[in-house]
């Protein structure tokens, strides 16, 4: 988006311009407004937030419910905290992003460079996987997952996200490719180069933004999925299922300063690469919407 | 011919063959675990699978039941209600603030990250901050009671009437950033002449707005929309971490009561006859939208 900024022909005044900048800012304090509670109220012992102000700075600071949602909290029936399970949500999210970027990126490949009858059909098909409601396939996947052994374990999870990211990781890869010139895989061809020759040393090479864009689309939703993390996680729940747990759970006095701490641990890698790489993440979203 | 070198003609039928080959997997995972479960869940919804799937033949009996139930229709009208005003508002603030934005706005880079990064979290992130935020007890209303307003009252998140209210502005906090983004890059597309054009024609800011630039976004709004509307079907996550559905099952949605039939009431036929309307939903939205978007690149 930075890359076609550019000025619009409408002028306004003065007055309108503070109005403007007013409303502008408004906004700006609706969407920090959450993050500022988050970020506050897990730095204040518990007594500051049942008997103060939520939207206060804390009075004396603390680490300690980030301490206690990290390695101590109740989860479930184990006093664990969130860390076990911040652990199954990396386990499970590397390969699962891996693995459907890599198959993206073939079948982008297949599916510009060497087309073949039928191949518009089949792009269609994963077009529509990428938008089902996941609800369709969830009894069916339990049932499957039951059957080879994979239920509740994390390559079960990283199975289940592999299939569901293949259609987003392949458009992606697609809709780059398809602008790549033709000629010079033809030409490489005439060459004497087969179809993973060209793919190393041509293609490639020259898919550095889109590897990002992919990446960052599979990690955020991967990271942030809850469903089948709830569904199928069974022992190995992913970190969205043990923040929940952690703040539905109806025993004791709630912890409104450890849920805060754990909210943003569980936000957290996805915020940071948000901040890091926030042009590559809004490419990805526009590309998963607008397909142009 | 091909006495002769019948090892190339070995390798160049290879290189054929190689590019489904490499295609196949990914075929094949899609055909079963989308298209095949997406039949296994339709087969399903007219059985009379209760715990576990079962084979027996019930014809539209689960169907007939499902809209018979009145958690289902609650789902469904809380369904409607949440995601008409969902969309309307992401739509309105989102565009809003692009127009905005495009105002040679000092700071943009600045303001245009901190709209869009709560698309960054999880729903269940979201849900937890708002669930505490909006609680009666701790969060706004106590709040304003103790910066002197006594008499303000915010307890919708435990009000039955009000409830579904406060998923919709959770999730118009979470996704309006994201539907700015998409209007401010449909209109940083837009030919700058015309507007000039207009403009000496005495054309005044609002009705260059009104009769030219809203016009040409159509594309974003109809994106916009799309995206929306397959966002609020799918909303699962937000419902559990803010409202749990309730209070009582004040904040159900079809998503919802598809797990909760499935899994913990043991209607399995009743829970897939809801995913397969749900489904059907999503197609009615999609289908025609992917079907343009197709076209119009090949």
């Amino acid at each position: 988006m930075a890359a076609v900024e550019q000025d619009t022909a409408v002028r306004t005044g003065g007055l309108t311009r503070i109005f403007i900048y007013g409303i502008l800012l408004i906004f700006m304090l609706f969407y920090m407004m959450p993050l500022f509670v988050m970020v506050a109220n897990s730095l204040k012992p518990l007594p500051e937030i049942t008997g103060g102000n939520m939207m206060a700075l804390p009075q004396v600071w603390t680490l300690e419910p980030w301490r206690q949602a990290w390695s101590a909290a109740q989860i479930g029936v184990e006093p664990t905290g969130l860390k076990p399970y911040f652990l199954n949500s990396i386990l499970m999210v590397v390969p699962a992003v891996l693995i459907s970027t890599i198959l993206g990126a073939l079948n982008g490949y297949v599916l510009t460079k060497w087309s073949f009858r039928g191949d518009k059909i089949i792009f269609g098909l994963l077009l529509f996987s990428c938008f089902i409601p996941f609800q369709i396939v969830l009894i069916p996947m339990a049932t499957v997952l039951g059957k080879i052994g994979l239920a509740g374990s994390i390559p079960g999870l990283v199975l289940v996200h592999v299939v569901y990211g293949i259609g987003f990781s392949t458009l992606y890869f697609r809709n780059y490719y398809s602008s790549f010139p033709t000629e010079l895989v033809r030409a490489a061809m005439i060459d004497g180069a087969g179809f993973f020759r060209i793919f190393w040393r041509i293609m490639l090479p020259v898919s550095g933004p889109i590897i990002v864009v992919t990446v960052i689309w599979q990690f955020t939703n991967i990271w942030n999925d809850f469903l089948f993390g709830a569904s199928f996680g069974g022992q190995s729940q992913p970190m969205t299922v043990a923040l929940n747990n952690l703040v539905q759970s109806s025993t004791g006095v709630k912890e409104y300063n450890v849920h805060f701490a754990g909210a943003i641990l569980a936000a957290l890698p996805t915020l940071i690469v948000y901040i890091v790489a926030g042009r590559f993440f809004v490419r990805g979203l526009m590309a998963g919407s607008v397909k142009g | 011919m091909a006495h002769s070198a019948p090892s190339v003609d070995f390798r160049t039928r290879l290189q054929e063959w190689i590019p489904k080959l490499v295609l196949s997997p990914s075929l094949a995972a899609m055909l079963i675990f989308v298209y095949g479960f997406i039949a296994f869940t339709i087969y399903l919804s007219f059985t009379d699978s209760k715990m576990l799937p079962s084979y027996d033949w019930v014809g539209f009996e689960n169907f007939a039941k499902l809209w018979n139930l009145s958690a289902w229709w609650v789902a469904v009208v809380n369904l409607m209600i949440f995601a008409s005003l969902y969309i309307i508002i992401c739509t309105v603030i989102g565009l809003t603030l692009a127009i905005l934005l495009d105002q040679k706005i000092r700071g943009e880079g600045v303001l245009r990250p901190i709209y869009l990064y709560p698309m960054a979290l999880s729903f269940i992130v979201t849900g937890t901050a708002w669930k505490w935020i909006m609680d009666p007890g701790i969060g706004i209303e106590n709040s304003m009671h103790l910066w002197g307003w006594t008499s303000f009252q915010f307890n919708w998140i435990k009000d039955r009437d009000m409830a579904i209210y406060t998923v919709v502005i959770a999730a118009v906090w979470q996704t309006s950033g994201f539907v700015m983004a998409m209007f401010l890059a449909g209109l940083r597309g837009i030919d700058n002449e015309i507007l000039k054009a207009a403009q000496i024609d005495g054309a005044s800011n609002f009705s260059l707005y009104r009769r030219i630039v809203i016009p040409l976004l159509r594309p974003a709004f109809l994106s916009a929309f799309v995206i929306l509307a397959h966002l609020a079907v799918k909303s699962y996550d937000l419902i559990i971490a803010l409202t749990g559905g309730g209070p009582g099952r004040a904040t159900e949605l079809p998503a919802t009561f598809m797990y909760s039939y499935t899994f913990t009431r043991n209607s399995m036929g009743i829970g897939a006859a809801s995913a397969v309307i749900m489904l059907m939903t999503i197609a009615a939205i999609m289908t025609p939208y992917l079907y343009a978007e197709l076209k119009e690149k090949s």
